[in-house]
């Protein structure tokens, strides 16, 4: 047992836990920003789909890659901001209009690509992003290789959680958030614009799933193809409870997902524990579930989640 | 009055319009004449590199044999039973796809229309009178793949990354290792399945695993592996189709599937009005056309001479039928 310990638990290991949690924390952390303010925001899958598909095609077409990452974002802005107009200004149900969303962006997406590919006989490539070591940090041993000798997006992603919790706690404007999420009445009392807040939260969310979805069509892979979110985008709904709606500890629920993943998929190969192969592939769901059974008791869910907001209602 | 007026001259608008449609729609029908008219109904679109291979051999038959082809990609099972009649309904002489997932649907309405032939991918068998079944029969190049990859190991570790582990794959898989291990009594070989027919960023890691620890010639079974294969300097053998086109430096060979043969025979039946329900399996085999191993190209000159003869030998041996790769469905288990 101890040699495939040692076997399983090497730098590549590590990398890959890195890789894995990357989309996941992209789409956790936006999520958090709309939930926060109130709205769950179900579209997330479809935002995903259909930011990987523009991200993807933009990116064919102008071979630059950046300019695929901000048509992705904008993609999901868009998608974000639909979601408000059905959830904050009509205040329609928001489990109804996010999975309508969902069905929306990945029909949307295979239309889209339907549209400007055709029917290619293979699939149409593009040159992904590369490995960018970070100067000097990377030699670090151990530690520069598993961190620091990663996808640009995956440094963006390891940023993104400090400064969001930054954000969320100690700007003004994460108070406002916070608040439009807890308890609008009171915000709207205070001269807080609810449903400006709530678009402004939900476009974050689409920005940010939009990035998630190009990191799996443009750096983990170089090609759009339809299984390419494969629920991931469901993954981050539940890594938020687990998180009880903090960036800190929905990030570390990421990387908890990524770790029995990258587990998984080395036991697996491993061949020496005989259990059907779906057990394993099932494992980083049955834990993130078991956590979350464990976890969310104490949680404390924004109080308005789920409640649109009517200036006018008593 | 003005207004009922209006609503008046618009349904008899709509109604002369409706002629004109319909029109336009039987005219061609009548014009084809003898022309045979083929449906395709997939329930994944036809990236799918399974469906892909009956697609391009549907498209083949368009061009050679002068057929009429339509298709419906992505069919959930919910819509399979409707979108068959719908093309039963308007006339199409031969309906094909892949049954997997709506076996059992597939067969009912093939049962309502008698007089139209229906051939699908399937498992399992024929049923009379009027539903043909194939599949995807490629262990013999699976075979001479694995011959290949023992050949050129260094490690002694192989692997396989392959999506769920149904009859389909299996039978690839182990028949990949058995040619493995008839060449290299030392070869070992690693299995991993993603649980999903297409999830290239999770086979991409699972082939990424299988490296780092030693792996040095991978079986991409499923999209995503060659690409893990090229960024790591390691070997790949393809699947399905020819894919050296992503990898020339990576990807040796690979079992091409080929449905050409069997769409050319069935066709043929069909035009000849003689279709009867039957297996349409051996058309998949070597002998017939129906796979083969992928051309070198670039490796043509980079293989070893001995590997090739070797190949040669044993490819001349299964297409003489003096040797056979068994058929091995079993679940195939990583070997360390």
């Amino acid at each position: 047992m101890n040699e495939i310990l040692s076997q399983i638990f090497q730098i590549g290991f590590f990398a890959a836990l890195i890789r894995i949690a990357t989309p996941l924390i992209f789409g956790t952390i936006g999520e958090l920003f709309t939930e926060r303010a109130g709205v769950l925001n179900l579209g997330i899958e479809g935002i995903m789909m259909l930011a990987a598909m523009t991200g993807f095609s933009t990116t064919y077409f102008t071979h630059s890659l950046w300019l695929g990452i901000l048509a992705a974002m904008v993609t999901g802005v868009l998608a974000g901001l639909l979601m408000g107009l059905l959830t904050v200004s009509l205040g329609l149900s928001q489990h109804v209009s996010g999975i309508g969303i969902t069905l929306l962006c990945s029909g949307l997406s295979f239309f889209f690509y339907r549209l400007i590919f055709g029917q290619p006989s293979s699939l149409p490539k593009i040159k992904p992003f590369e490995v960018v070591p970070v100067p000097l940090l990377s030699k670090i041993p151990i530690i520069g290789p598993i961190v620091f000798d990663q996808f640009a997006l995956v440094y963006i992603a390891l940023i993104i959680v400090p400064v969001s919790a930054w954000i969320l706690y100690s700007t003004p404007w994460g108070l406002n958030l916070r608040t439009v999420g807890e308890n609008p009445r009171a915000a709207f009392s205070a001269g807080v614009s609810v449903t400006a807040y709530r678009y402004q939260g939900l476009a974050i969310a689409g920005a940010l799933a939009g990035l998630a979805g190009a990191f799996l069509s443009m750096a983990q892979y170089d090609a759009y193809t339809f299984g390419v979110i494969s629920g991931r985008g469901w993954v981050c709904i539940a890594l938020i409870v687990f998180g009880q709606w903090d960036p800190w500890k929905s990030a570390a629920g990421a990387f908890l997902f990524a770790f029995i993943d990258a587990l998984q998929l080395r036991l697996q190969a491993s061949g020496v524990i005989h259990v059907p192969y779906q057990v394993f592939l099932m494992m980083p769901f049955v834990f993130t579930i078991i956590g979350m059974a464990l976890v969310s008791r104490n949680a404390r869910v924004p109080a308005a989640l789920l409640k649109p907001f009517r200036k006018e209602e008593r | 009055m003005k207004k009922f007026k209006l609503g008046r001259v618009m349904l008899i608008a709509v109604i002369a319009f409706m002629f004109v449609l319909t029109g336009a729609v039987l005219q061609p029908t009548f014009a084809a004449g003898k022309k045979i008219k083929v449906a395709a109904v997939f329930e994944t679109p036809i990236e799918e590199p399974w469906v892909n291979q009956i697609h391009v051999a549907l498209l083949r038959a368009q061009k050679e044999l002068g057929i009429e082809y339509t298709w419906s990609e992505s069919v959930k099972s919910a819509d399979f039973a409707r979108v068959m009649r719908e093309y039963a309904e308007k006339g199409y002489q031969l309906i094909m796809g892949d049954a997997f997932g709506a076996e059992r649907i597939a067969r009912r309405v093939a049962k309502a229309y008698p007089k139209v032939a229906f051939v699908f991918g399937s498992g399992i068998g024929p049923a009379e009178p009027n539903f043909g079944v194939f599949d995807n029969w490629i262990h013999e190049a699976a075979y001479l793949s694995g011959m290949i990859a023992g050949k050129m190991t260094k490690t002694n570790k192989i692997g396989v990354v392959a999506g769920m582990a149904i009859p389909e794959i299996n039978r690839l898989v182990n028949a990949f290792k058995a040619g493995a291990k008839d060449v290299n009594k030392k070869v070992k070989c690693k299995v991993s399945f993603i649980g999903s027919f297409f999830d290239p960023p999770k086979a991409k890691e699972a082939a990424l695993a299988q490296i780092e620890d030693g792996v040095d010639v991978i079986y991409a079974e499923r999209f995503g592996v060659i690409e893990a294969a090229k960024e790591k300097h390691v070997l790949a053998i393809s699947n399905m189709s020819d894919q050296a086109k992503l990898a020339p430096d990576t990807v040796i060979t690979g079992p091409v599937w080929d449905m050409w043969p069997t769409v050319k025979y069935v066709v043929g039946l069909v035009k000849a009005g003689v279709f009867t329900a039957q297996d349409f399996g051996s058309f998949s085999y070597m002998a017939k056309g129906g796979c083969y191993l992928a051309p070198y190209h670039k490796w043509e000159k980079k293989l070893p001479a001995d590997v090739k003869q070797l190949v040669e030998k044993r490819k001349k041996e299964i297409l003489a039928g003096t040797f056979r790769v068994d058929i091995d469905e079993s679940m195939p288990k990583s070997d360390y």
